[in-house]
């Protein structure tokens, strides 16, 4: 599963740790997570996220 | 009191309290040669309410200008629309000075507000797109996640048509005039400008996507209130087409060049590059490191296609200055199309390359190899900038 780099604060999103926080558990990929999921550190959209 | 520090009215019941800053010139690393305001503002009504505080030091000067209209014991509830300390280093103070019933912040703003001041400020996290009643009034809060930060958040005084913008829409100023018609136009279009090249330019794509809420939203705007600068009270729509017309911004012919130098020899490179560029019809600005300042070169290259960085090298690296400016402006993300890079040399020489490093980490493709000259240039290795320069200039055609 491909990690994410998020382009407005550099955050990266791992599939294997998740995140969390917003209760997503490790082992979800980038596409699973849901639409509203947001950076965990600058707030902003699955949107404004990019392969790594 | 009669000092002289007056509220001064913005509209029915709404008043800039704010305060003005006329001697700052180093604004976190951004020369703000006209210094600046930091403004606040008071919604009178059943719920007296302060929208955003000043920076420290200042915070006498916002409640003399708060007891102008009324006693600030009387003031409810503070908004803080952007946690950044030069909005939010009065809160504690007002805090505890004034004791209101509650504080608002986004959901972010709650966060930062805690991770800045502990648990000092208790603050209510209001939610995108929700609704506090002042009374006859009230304000709908819209979050503008990193614009510029995560807790940033517009505030809409829907009954007076006022959105209290924060950051955005805002430029460093400083000025006895509190409304944007009684300011050249030149002066304002220009410090506006500088402040998106230095401030919003990374996340334009934010903007774009922000306008297009707002105006989804159908705000019918008819005062724009930024937390720096003047309040836009006549045709506040300019403010917005601007930051439309920035956030669009493709890159055009200039080219800027920027360099230094320590015996004249990255200069007499960077005339040629200049000149080469000029010939290959692009528009070159040529910045000195020495007399030219990071945010200026900033401001220079909104809007511009190409860079051209010069840099001698010093003890095996690149010259302080020129580390300093391109790591502020790597920092921003400018849409730039081409890019090259030339210095002088002693006897190792490593600077140009850690230049075109930095070019590459900027994601700018570059024109031609990098051009290094040992020592002085002679007529041929000008000639060599000057091509540098006109195949740069090929690239914005």
């Amino acid at each position: 599963m491909k990690k994410y780099v998020c382009l407005i604060c550099s955050y990266e999103y791992d599939p294997g740790k998740g995140d969390p926080a917003a209760g997503i558990k490790p082992g979800t990929s980038f596409e699973d997570l849901p639409d509203d999921w947001v950076c965990p550190v600058c707030g902003v959209g699955k949107d404004q996220f990019e392969p790594m | 009191m009669n000092d002289g520090f007056k509220a001064v009215q913005v509209a029915e019941g709404v008043y800039w309290v704010g305060a003005v800053d006329w001697g700052i010139r180093d604004f976190h690393g951004y020369l703000t040669s006209r210094g600046t305001t930091y403004n606040a503002y008071l919604v009178m009504d059943r719920k007296i309410t302060l929208i955003d505080t000043v920076k420290a030091p200042f915070v006498d000067e916002m409640l003399r200008r708060i007891a102008s209209v009324v006693g600030s014991n009387r003031i409810s509830y503070v908004v803080s629309n952007h946690s950044e300390m030069d909005h939010s280093g009065g809160l504690p103070e007002v805090v505890s000075r004034i004791r209101p019933e509650k504080v608002f912040a986004s959901s972010m703003g709650a966060k930062a507000l805690a991770e800045h001041f502990g648990q000092r400020i208790p603050v209510t996290a209001v939610e995108d797109g929700g609704e506090l009643s002042l009374g006859e009034t009230s304000l709908r809060f819209f979050e503008t996640r990193m614009l510029h930060w995560p807790d940033s958040m517009f505030s809409w005084l829907g009954q007076r048509k006022i959105l209290f913008s924060q950051d955005a829409f805002g430029m460093h100023l400083a000025s006895s005039e509190r409304f944007a018609d009684l300011i050249d136009a030149g002066l304002l279009e220009k410090e506006a400008a500088k402040y998106y090249a230095n401030i919003l330019l990374p996340f334009s794509g934010l903007v774009k996507k922000l306008l297009s809420k707002v105006s989804g939203l159908g705000l019918d705007i008819e005062i724009l209130a930024p937390d720096h600068g003047p309040v836009w009270r006549k045709d506040p729509g300019r403010m917005i087409s601007l930051y439309s017309a920035w956030a669009d911004l493709a890159p055009g012919r200039k080219a800027v060049v920027v360099y230094d130098t320590m015996w004249g020899s990255t200069a007499k490179m960077a005339r040629s590059v200049a000149e080469g560029l000029e010939s290959g019809g692009a528009l070159p600005v040529v910045m000195p490191m020495a007399s030219c300042h990071r945010s200026d070169v900033a401001t220079e290259l909104l809007g511009a296609g190409a860079i051209a960085a010069g840099s001698p090298t010093l003890n095996n690296g690149l010259f302080p200055t020129m580390a300093d400016v391109l790591s502020y402006l790597k920092g921003l993300k400018p849409r730039i199309l081409a890019g090259a890079a030339f210095g002088s040399y002693g006897w190792s020489g490593e600077s140009i390359s850690l230049l075109s490093a930095i070019l590459d980490e900027m994601k700018i493709p570059q024109a031609g190899e990098c051009l290094k000259v040992k020592y002085v240039p002679d007529e041929a290795a000008l000639d060599r900038c000057f091509m540098l320069g006109k195949a740069l200039a090929e690239k914005l055609r």
